[in-house]
């Protein structure tokens, strides 16, 4: 289908008539107008806080869920992987193991199927008014991040418990890296969340497939496990999974033990900014005429 | 007085089969069909495979082409399917256009349906700020404008209570608010004007007059061409995805007007603009005189019978069925639903092919053209709906035995009355076997 086109002319080009705006069926695959996102940046910080706001309005417990679902999950993996399956945690207290996996590892998993959801959970708000759709998953990815940071903090708190009554971690100058993991796996969340949401506007079928196919790339991921357990032969298989170097960098940061390398960093970042810029260009193709095929 | 708004040549298509898709299996089948040369498998029986792309597309707008003055308030009127919800998305930008460009000076802000994004559980305050912000405020600007908006939208008790609390016209006159003081060059509104009591329509109508006072420009999309003839400056006609007229509102309304009732000359069975499961059809629709004629006009106070024949689809129509008439007034207005069920009568075991009436007596209607809309359901299923299925052409006639009428533009309907007038205090209670009765029939 065709496209629309939206662009402030610059103010040196002077005709008889300055129109601010013209719509056109078609735009470069590339006019991505990253800076009309600028402009709406307060939409941005609106949408944040009012999820924020009024996920947990009429809940007893509100924002205390951020920390119950992480523990719980934590508690679970730790009695089944840990306790009944015995899996190897690199030597590390397994409760400790499993919390650094899992505060991760659902920062991902949130960002990946929420913003997957953009164009038909918001189907009807983007069929009346236009802002630039891109507003949607940002928002989504900040307040993400928002219960990432109480998650991470409950994480730091138990970190330094253990750490006070002598339990073998060492936390190092790796830590350092904390942002620029979060902003790749950001970037992975989007990337694929809005690859997906750009797809299900016509397959509706992905629908199914996202939140059942990022359970299984848990598995895929030195969540549970780390990626020492796995056998050398099987390991370049993991090591090309962009989210498995992260989760044992944030490991070895905070904890002193996992496989890490700059390489595999490096690695992570090139696959998110090719999967960011590959969601991008389909998302904005899509976002001018999917209300016609919604 | 410059051009805020040049639409040149604009087209929209949509194409229907890939509509109708959605699932990977099905666009997958008829990629499979295509390729060894079948027909389309998931086509409706009756829709023809044209085997070209022709074939699935519907042009919504076809080289629409029209320019807007800084300062004008253009009515954009046509029926239902006519193109006009499509030109607006266009504009605001939800949808692209096929083909075609619009240039625009200014901001503009679009009220398709007030209140878009409100979340029910946050505060009336905090909808304001998160409503102004999807239509393109910054939170400064809101921040300015807050104290207008809600002293505007009236609701400074409620300001922080949840709006899921609000009662509907709370609810709409804060997101008309909102939108209201939006300050853009350009305002597109379709329809809200249906919603909130008539003091506050007033208010909505007065807001839309300052801003086009202003300077500002406004495009206002109705059915009511009552709002229409008292707001705008100029009309444009819309039928078909083409633009029929572009003159003054009173042309522009008569024309409209004209249209509507053309459809008729349409046999109401090859009429296609026409929803329901198809089980029966209406094929015509009429109108008799109190001696069973087909009449072209009746006068007010005669008595008269709305007619319709229908054929069932197969051998029977098995169920029960209800059929009503709805009428339409002049402007477009709804004057009253004749229901064949609420009025206690309906058909269990009705034949396959036959004829409806309904008798209406003393008509109790104003002078004009009036639009019959003819619905028929079976055991409660939509059977068929055609609107405009006939017209109903209205001359004075003597209703009140008086040989008066009160003037048109008052209402469309005419109510037997009884007046009584006593001395003494007001407040006095009236008691039947005081009133002194003035039977005017």
């Amino acid at each position: 289908m065709k496209a629309r086109e939206r662009e402030e002319l610059p103010s040196h080009q002077t005709r008889d008539e300055q129109w601010t705006l013209i719509i056109r069926p078609q735009r470069g695959w590339l006019d991505l107008r990253l800076d009309q996102l600028w402009r709406y940046r307060d939409l941005v910080m609106l949408f944040v806080w009012r999820d924020f706001v009024a996920q947990y309005k009429q809940t007893i417990l509100g924002p205390l869920w951020h920390i119950i679902q992480p523990l719980l999950t934590t508690l679970t993996f730790t009695v089944i992987f840990g306790r009944v399956a015995q899996l190897p945690t690199d030597g590390l207290p397994q409760f400790l193991f499993y919390m650094a996996g899992t505060v991760i590892w659902s920062y991902f998993a949130a960002c990946a199927t929420t913003t997957s959801d953009t164009f038909i959970a918001n189907a009807g708000i983007f069929g009346k008014v236009y802002f630039p759709r891109l507003v949607m998953p940002i928002s989504v990815l900040l307040s993400k991040l928002i219960s990432f940071a109480i998650q991470f903090g409950i994480f730091l708190a138990l970190l330094l418990l253990f750490a006070v009554r002598g339990a073998p971690v060492r936390p190092n100058a790796w830590v350092l890296l904390t942002p620029i993991l979060l902003l790749i796996m950001a970037g992975l969340g989007l990337g694929f969340g809005i690859i997906v949401s750009a797809l299900t506007t016509r397959y509706r079928d992905l629908r199914f497939l996202v939140a059942f196919g990022v359970q299984l790339l848990m598995y895929a991921t030195p969540v549970i496990y780390p990626l020492s357990a796995i056998p050398d032969r099987y390991r370049i298989l993991i090591g090309a999974n962009p989210m498995a170097p992260v989760i044992e960098s944030f490991r070895f940061a905070y904890l002193g033990t996992g496989t890490v390398s700059m390489g595999h960093l490096f690695y992570s970042f090139g696959f998110m900014a090719l999967l960011l810029f590959v969601g991008l260009l389909l998302f904005t193709r899509v976002e001018r005429t999917f209300m016609d095929t919604v | 007085m410059s051009t805020v708004i040049s639409v040149e040549n604009v087209s929209k298509a949509y194409r229907l089969g890939l509509i109708g898709g959605g699932t990977l299996h099905e666009d997958l089948t008829r990629w499979w069909a295509r390729v060894r040369g079948r027909p389309d498998p998931f086509l409706k029986i009756g829709q023809k495979d044209h085997g070209n792309r022709d074939g699935e597309t519907v042009w919504a707008l076809r080289d629409v082409s029209f320019e807007v003055k800084q300062g004008e308030v253009l009515g954009i009127i046509g029926r239902n399917g006519a193109g006009k919800s499509t030109l607006l998305k266009i504009l605001s930008q939800v949808t692209a256009p096929t083909t075609g460009q619009i240039k625009v000076k200014g901001r503009i802000a679009s009220l398709l349906e007030v209140g878009t994004g409100f979340h029910p559980e946050l505060t009336g305050r905090e909808n304001i700020f998160l409503n102004g912000a999807i239509l393109g405020m910054t939170k400064r600007e809101i921040e300015r404008k807050l104290d207008e908006i809600i002293a505007f939208a009236e609701v400074e008790r409620y300001i922080d209570t949840p709006v899921k609390r609000y009662s509907s016209g709370m609810y709409v006159r804060l997101a008309f608010a909102v939108a209201a003081h939006l300050d853009p060059e350009i305002l597109i509104v379709d329809e809200v004007l249906a919603v909130g009591d008539a003091a506050f329509q007033k208010k909505c109508l007065g807001k839309m007059g300052d801003v086009a006072r202003g300077g500002r420009t406004v495009l206002f999309v109705s059915h009511n061409m009552a709002a229409v003839s008292a707001l705008c400056s100029r009309g444009l006609v819309l039928d078909a995805g083409h633009v029929t007229l572009d003159a003054s509102t009173d042309e522009a309304i008569r024309h409209y007007t004209d249209l509507r009732s053309e459809l008729t000359v349409i046999a109401l069975d090859q009429r296609l603009d026409r929803s329901g499961d198809g089980r029966i059809r209406f094929t015509a629709a009429w109108v008799e005189d109190a001696n069973g004629n087909r009449a072209h006009t009746v006068a007010s106070g005669q008595d008269i019978c709305i007619a319709a024949s229908y054929r069932a689809h197969g051998d029977a129509v098995r169920g029960s069925l209800v059929i009503a008439f709805s009428l339409k007034g002049p402007l477009g207005e709804r004057i009253s639903n004749l229901r064949a069920d609420v009025a206690g009568f309906s058909w269990a075991q009705p034949p396959r092919v036959g004829e409806v009436r309904c008798r209406i007596p003393r008509l109790p209607l104003q002078p004009g053209r009036y639009a019959i809309n003819a619905y028929a359901e079976i055991n409660g299923c939509l059977a068929d709906w055609v609107q405009d299925a006939g017209t109903l052409d209205v001359e004075a006639g003597d209703f009140f035995g008086t040989g008066r009428l009160p003037s048109r533009h008052t209402g469309a309907l005419l109510i037997d009355q009884e007046w009584t007038l006593r001395s003494g205090a007001a407040s006095a209670v009236c008691s039947n076997d005081s009133v002194r009765k003035a039977s005017l029939t």
